[in-house]
């Protein structure tokens, strides 16, 4: 009773409840299992993957079969404890509250808005009978109106250090059971292909350990509930993706690339540490991440603090997610294996940026001051990424660079999406863009596969006839990624598009504020992956097959050398395709928008945004939620084909037809605009040349300063340092000479001499007293017995 | 009855018994006086028991005596091994443990 009228409570007066338990369903309670199945395989195909009979892979796939089997329990027990989580639960966790109210302890910590008073109120009297019964009513049709989402945690202490207990746990929400998910499925179907994939590379076991390593890395920072564990896990899959950008390490752009990864990765991470250390200090020294979100959010926390704090966390999603600026690893990342990139630079690891703004999106939603505003950093990076990433798309020779680039321009659509306060959007989007994109990637990797070239240019075209089902997948997933109605990413970039809000021209009223301009970037954006899209599907699939058989082919593929034509790849790589294709088919269902469909079926709407948004939890913001617009979804969807059409235009009518004339398969005009008009040929030198932002790190940001700097610090080191050390040695020499031959050799040796010369002195006496004759020693017996005898009579 | 004369007596013997110790070169007359040292202190013991009126006294006479026989049987071994090695009891010339 005392609880639906404190749920109420909650609904009218914004959250009011802690919005977690220790409480919940076992699966969620103990969901350290996840990261420890895949932790503890790394370590066995570390150790003994080598004698295995399928050298560790099957080791791989097992415990991520089992981490996935596990995930998706959890999601049915988060789905159940999401709607059903009360009565008895509910009033402990009360009950404990009010515990802590009257010791006096931190409440703060727990309750917001200092209401620890009328919760007590509310538990006492059970309110007034209609507001209950309202509230019962309520419960039956719409609960996902007032039902607040209570997340499940467990914790254990790490360490203690100087009185201060440092605190692991696992923080099981929506967004976290759905990243399980995301993450053991890709992991699992990466790990199925890579057994054709990679098969017979010399580092096999090797590679599936760190696979290994990086589901359970990624598993670890989706379940943390501290920002210090968040850290870890966070650098723990920067190695991984290290480890794996450069598993071909013996050609050096391989290992470059790596390098390249790894480094721009720690320039961000810098931030990550300034700012996850700002927000230990402005939450009263504490690493909790519900903590640091409740209080951000009750500003308890000062504006300028989490401002500065969010800047710096943005530095860390621009290098891990990819943003503008510092997204020049991702498309160079692509020197890993294929299913790597699949799963680590496209579908997982580069959402862990996306992820932490999501995870402490109080303090990114109160600093940037996302509600009632028209333009924030988070967005307008967003949006500048998603343009100017789908612009480099298009320069690209290389169909895994092509993917790369698009998948940076999505990760600005999760970030603008954020940054528009559209946070189930964006995670919806990462959710959708997992699966096409890995999709896409595999897709990729089986074309590659079987002409043994990444180049679109030189050594594909045509492949259409020879891996038809690679064909058809590749195709479904590029569809979803342009966001046709209905595959999955028409439904979540249109969920961002209506998250921008404000823009009457739609009616998508109802934002947190009016992001005009990242609406107008959303929509090109949509057009521009259409017509790189386009391009990709007409080089790789359409024309005429252009590999030349080269007289290299190494070792690696003497299984064809009969055939040098292309053929469909084997089993274990079409069928995660497939798979990945029929999410990218489907996937968007689960998130259908509000009015869409009606009668029976109207419960099958935003199951997403109920299942998966904390709403009403403390250390959520409450968020609006913007009315979608079928003018809106019709323009974006037909400016997104008017790009998909002028591709088409190009290639597969142009270029098509030159290529005709000219009897051979051509991938663009010969005469084309790029070559004839001045300011467009600028313009694409200026895509080949990727903004020339690789040239201003290198050349100009690292040479002008390694340069100057190297020689100031050689005037430096040769005029202060050696002079310094010179004479540190000199006096140093003379003050030992000093002390040797005054202090050393006459007063310690002296001292050393003369004991040395007692000692010797006295033994020699005494050693006159040991004449070995027994009845002297009798004589020294009775003489000492006589002495103690004569001390204990006179004296005592 | 007077415990002076016993323990005169007692002193008298003890006195004995460490000029043997000392002074004697026998082995064997070594072991003697070491013996009448400790039938001095037994008569030290008996006397200061019936003095007292306990058996006390006299029961750690008897161990005395107990402890006294198995020592003269180790010492008269230690002499016998030593007349085997130097053909001679004389203990001024077992000095090999001179430092």
């Amino acid at each position: 009773m005392s609880l639906s009228s404190l749920l109420l409570f909650a609904a009218e007066t914004g959250p009011a409840l802690p919005g977690y338990t220790f409480g919940g369903p076992w699966i969620l309670r103990n969901a350290w299992l996840l990261p420890f199945i895949p932790a503890m395989s790394f370590l066995v195909i570390l150790f003994f993957g080598k004698r295995l009979p399928y050298k560790g892979a099957e080791i791989g796939i097992a415990s991520v079969a089992a981490v996935l089997a596990l995930a998706i329990i959890s999601n049915f027990a988060w789905f159940d404890h999401r709607d059903h989580y009360e009565a008895a639960e509910a009033e402990d966790a009360i009950g404990a509250l009010l515990n802590e109210a009257e010791s006096g302890a931190a409440l703060q910590v727990l309750v917001v808005d200092g209401t620890a008073e009328e919760i007590r109120l509310a538990t006492e009297e059970p309110a007034a009978g209609e507001l209950f019964a309202a509230a019962e009513g309520g419960d039956d049709g719409h609960s996902s109106e007032i039902h607040p989402s209570t997340a499940v945690r467990a914790e254990a202490t790490w360490f203690q250090s100087g009185g201060k207990e440092f605190k692991v746990g696992t923080l099981i929400d929506g967004q976290a059971v759905m990243m399980l998910f995301v993450v053991s499925f890709i992991s699992l179907l990466v790990h199925v292909y890579s057994t054709d994939y990679v098969a017979g590379d010399r580092r096999y076991t090797h590679y599936y350990a760190f696979l290994s390593l990086f589901t359970a890395s990624m598993l670890l920072l989706v379940i943390s509930a501290s920002t210090i564990q968040f850290i870890t896990a966070w650098e723990l899959v920067g190695v991984c993706s290290f480890a794996l950008i450069g598993h071909w390490w013996e050609e050096k752009p391989n290992s470059d690339a790596a390098l390249k990864a790894f480094l721009t990765n720690r320039v961000g991470d810098i931030g990550l540490l300034v700012g996850m250390i700002i927000l230990f200090f402005a939450a009263g020294q504490t690493f909790d991440i519900v903590k640091i979100n409740t209080m951000a959010l009750n500003g308890e926390i000062g504006h300028n603090t989490l401002l500065v704090a969010s800047l710096c966390l943005m530095g860390a999603v621009m290098s891990k997610s990819g943003q503008f600026v510092l997204h020049t690893w991702l498309p160079d990342a692509m020197a890993g294996p294929t299913p790597v990139s699949a799963l680590i630079h496209a579908a997982t690891m580069v959402v862990a940026g996306v992820y932490m703004i999501a995870r402490l999106y109080g303090v990114f939603y109160e600093g940037l001051s996302i509600k009632d505003s028209s333009v924030n950093p988070l967005a307008l990076v967003g949006m500048i990424t998603l343009v100017f990433a789908g612009l480099l798309a298009f320069v690209q020779d290389d169909i895994k660079k092509v993917l790369a680039y698009s998948t940076v321009s999505q990760l600005g659509y999760m970030v603008m999406a954020l940054g528009v306060g559209a946070w189930t959007a964006a995670l919806f989007h990462l959710f959708t863009h997992a699966f096409f994109k890995a999709g896409l990637f595999l897709g990729a990797g089986s074309v590659a596969h079987s002409v043994h070239s990444f180049d679109m240019k030189k050594d594909m075209g045509g492949m259409r006839k020879f891996m038809p089902t690679t064909y058809k997948t590749f195709v479904i997933c590029t569809l979803a990624l342009v966001g046709i109605f209905p595959f999955a990413g028409f439904w979540s970039k249109d969920e961002i598009l209506v998250g921008t809000g404000g823009w009457g021209l739609f009616g998508g009223t109802g934002g947190n504020g009016s992001y005009t301009l990242m609406l107008i970037g959303g929509i090109l954006g949509a057009s521009l992956t259409g017509a790189y899209m386009t391009r990709v599907i007409y080089l790789t699939f359409f024309g005429e097959f252009r590999h030349v058989a080269h007289d290299d082919h190494g070792a690696h593929d003497s299984h064809d050398a009969h055939d040098h034509l292309p053929h469909e790849s084997g089993p274990r790589i079409t069928i995660p395709l497939i798979l990945l294709s029929g999410f990218a088919l489907l996937a968007g269902l689960v998130n259908l928008p509000p009015g869409f469909i009606t009668g029976n079926l109207e419960s099958w709407q935003e199951r997403f945004l109920h299942f998966y948004e904390p709403v009403s939890a403390a250390y959520f913001p409450s968020v609006a939620h913007g009315t979608p617009s079928y003018s809106l979804a019709v323009f974006s969807s037909a400016i997104g084909i008017a790009g998909v059409a002028m591709a088409y235009f190009y290639y597969f009518v142009l270029v098509d037809r030159k290529a005709k004339q000219l009897g051979e398969s051509l991938t663009e005009l010969p005469n084309g605009p790029t070559t004839k008009v001045g300011f467009l040929r600028a313009g694409h030198t200026l895509l080949v040349e990727k903004y020339y932002l690789d040239h201003l790190y290198t050349d100009f940001i690292a040479a002008g300063t390694k340069g100057p700097i190297a020689r100031a610090v050689y005037w430096v080191n040769q005029n202060v340092l050696d002079a310094t050390i010179d004479a540190v040695g000199r006096t140093s020499v003379k003050t030992g000479t000093a002390v040797y031959t005054h202090f050393d050799q006459k007063v310690v040796d002296g001292a050393v001499n003369v004991t040395g010369l007692v000692s010797s002195e006295t033994g020699g006496e005494l050693r006159k007293l040991q004449t070995g004759k027994i009845q002297q020693y009798a004589a020294y017996l009775f003489a000492g017995a006589t002495v103690l005898a004569g001390v204990l009579i006179f004296v005592i | 009855m007077l415990l002076n004369q016993f323990l005169l007596l007692a002193g008298a013997l003890f006195c004995i018994g460490v000029y043997g110790v000392i002074v004697r070169r026998n082995g064997v007359m070594v072991l003697m006086s070491i013996e009448m040292i400790l039938n001095a202190v037994n008569i030290n013991l008996v006397a200061f028991g019936a003095f007292n009126g306990t058996p006390i006294g006299s029961v750690f006479a008897l161990f005395v005596i107990a402890v006294a026989a198995a020592e003269v049987g180790i010492g008269l071994a230690i002499v016998l091994l030593i007349y085997r090695n130097k053909k001679s009891i004389d203990f001024s010339e077992v000095d090999t443990l001179k430092g």
